[in-house]
């Protein structure tokens, strides 16, 4: 399969980028690790004119703490995110998720701002990211504006980005010390979309559940943050009756497709029950 | 559509050619420079076939253009081999573990395995087996694979193989 043919564009900097990407308007894409966009060029599902390659920009690169936050470069990789001991330290439920990305060569080139900018619900990140409160930098010829991932996610593959818009960066409010955090993804084999995941961050409070935070991947047309479901679990013993509540809440706002992972019914409860699993291993992990 | 200028290195020589952007790093290493160890099989990045070596990461060689490795130091199967010709201790692994049947997978698993014990020299079998999740083989049933890994894991740290208890 070979892809349509496109002119190729190696930028230096952002806004040498996000000026090509402007001028040439909608016939170009910016090029991440290409593994979302170039099988769908191979399937010409996408058929760019312009491909905007962001692998020369060094600026878009590292992981790094700022205050209280975490500062991930978007053309980080999800094997550098692996990687990573002060993620290992400070936010481990990233390179728990990045580990349940695709197989090991996908991550050595699938990037952190790819997985959350694409807009894919498949992805794993984006549920995390507004699991976590994180905030996407997004770059375009007007300048910097930063916006809450959990209000960047519109529809499939439908973002709050512009097209002359790149995301640059994602940052994360290092969740307080001795919190605990879960992804569980059920998924049929490596390499799968989810048939359902849940991710959890919770704090204690004495032997109670202080705050709680969900996420939903691909149980909708976008990611998912179950409020709801997270205030239902925060100031409770994580007893059966209140799981059970959280669960049932966070089942009503998912609209799941039917495909070969399942029928909508089992896909909605398969959510339930990565949901309950991750609040055990959450609480599990909390101090 | 104009063609766009590269140089890389690919198993230790250099290399300057003239690309379409389109043209995928695995057409352009079999078709150009008649490296046909990697192979082409499921094409949708999901085999792990055309594996190669970038940089010291495992890429999957369907899923790259080849401008996107302007640059770029590539080893290859073909690369694989020791200076004198004999073979590499991956290679010399799966041809005494049984590591192949038909061998349309052994390429991309021996450059995938070389680049896993160049992270981990000392791999459990869980670590070796989520290691080549990204590579298909439809003979061994992987057994052996994994075995061949532990083999050259072994020999690389100068200790005996030991052949876990069935």
């Amino acid at each position: 399969m070979i892809p349509p043919a496109f002119a190729y564009h190696r930028p230096a900097s952002v806004s040498e980028a996000t000026a090509l990407l402007a001028d040439l308007g909608e016939d170009a894409r910016p090029l991440a690790g290409g593994h979302s966009l170039i099988p769908m060029m191979k399937l010409r599902l996408a058929s760019p004119e312009h491909l905007v390659d962001l692998a020369g920009i060094a600026t878009l690169k590292g992981i790094s703490p700022d205050g209280s936050d975490i500062v991930i470069g978007a053309m980080t990789t999800q094997h550098e995110l692996i990687a990573s001991d002060l993620l290992a330290a400070k936010t481990p439920i990233l390179r728990e998720t990045a580990l349940l990305i695709a197989d090991p060569q996908v991550r050595y080139m699938g990037t952190v701002g790819g997985n959350v900018a694409n807009g894919d619900p498949g992805n794993d990140l984006p549920a995390v990211m507004m699991c976590l409160g994180a905030t996407y930098h997004v770059t375009g010829r007007n300048g910097e504006r930063r916006i809450p991932a959990r209000q960047f996610y519109r529809s499939a593959y439908v973002t709050a980005l512009a097209p002359d818009e790149i995301l640059t960066a994602v940052r994360i409010p290092v969740p307080p010390a001795g919190h605990g955090a879960a992804y569980e993804k059920l998924k049929r084999k490596v390499g799968d979309y989810a048939t359902a995941a849940a991710a959890v961050v919770l704090t204690l409070n004495g032997d109670r559940i202080g705050t709680c935070s969900i996420g939903l991947t691909n149980v909708a047309d976008t990611p998912l943050w179950a409020e709801e479901a997270g205030k239902i679990i925060a100031g409770s013993s994580l007893d059966g009756a209140t799981v059970k509540r959280a669960i049932a809440a966070a089942e009503a706002i998912t609209s799941p497709a039917a495909d070969a992972r399942g029928p909508v019914e089992y896909r909605t409860k398969m959510a339930g029950v990565m949901l309950a699993r991750a609040l055990t291993r959450a609480r599990e992990h909390a101090r | 559509m104009a063609k766009t200028h590269i140089t890389l290195k690919v198993n230790g020589k250099n290399v300057e050619a003239l690309v379409e952007p389109r043209t995928l790093l695995i057409h352009f290493l079999r078709e150009e420079l008649n490296l046909t160890g990697p192979h082409i099989g499921c094409e949708t990045s999901h085999c792990g076939a055309c594996t190669v070596d970038l940089d010291g990461k495992s890429v999957k060689s369907c899923t790259l253009f080849a401008v996107q490795a302007n640059g770029a130091n590539i080893i290859t199967i073909e690369g694989m081999a020791n200076a004198d010709g004999t073979l590499h201790v991956l290679q010399e692994a799966f041809r005494e573990m049984h590591g192949l049947q038909c061998g349309f997978c052994t390429p991309g698993m021996i450059t995938r395995a070389h680049r896993l014990l160049q992270e981990n020299g000392n791999p459990s079998e869980e670590e070796i087996r989520l290691g080549i999740s990204g590579n298909l083989c439809r003979c061994t049933g992987y057994q052996n694979i994994v075995k061949a890994i532990q083999y050259a894991a072994a020999k690389l740290n100068g200790v005996p193989f030991q052949e876990a208890a069935e």
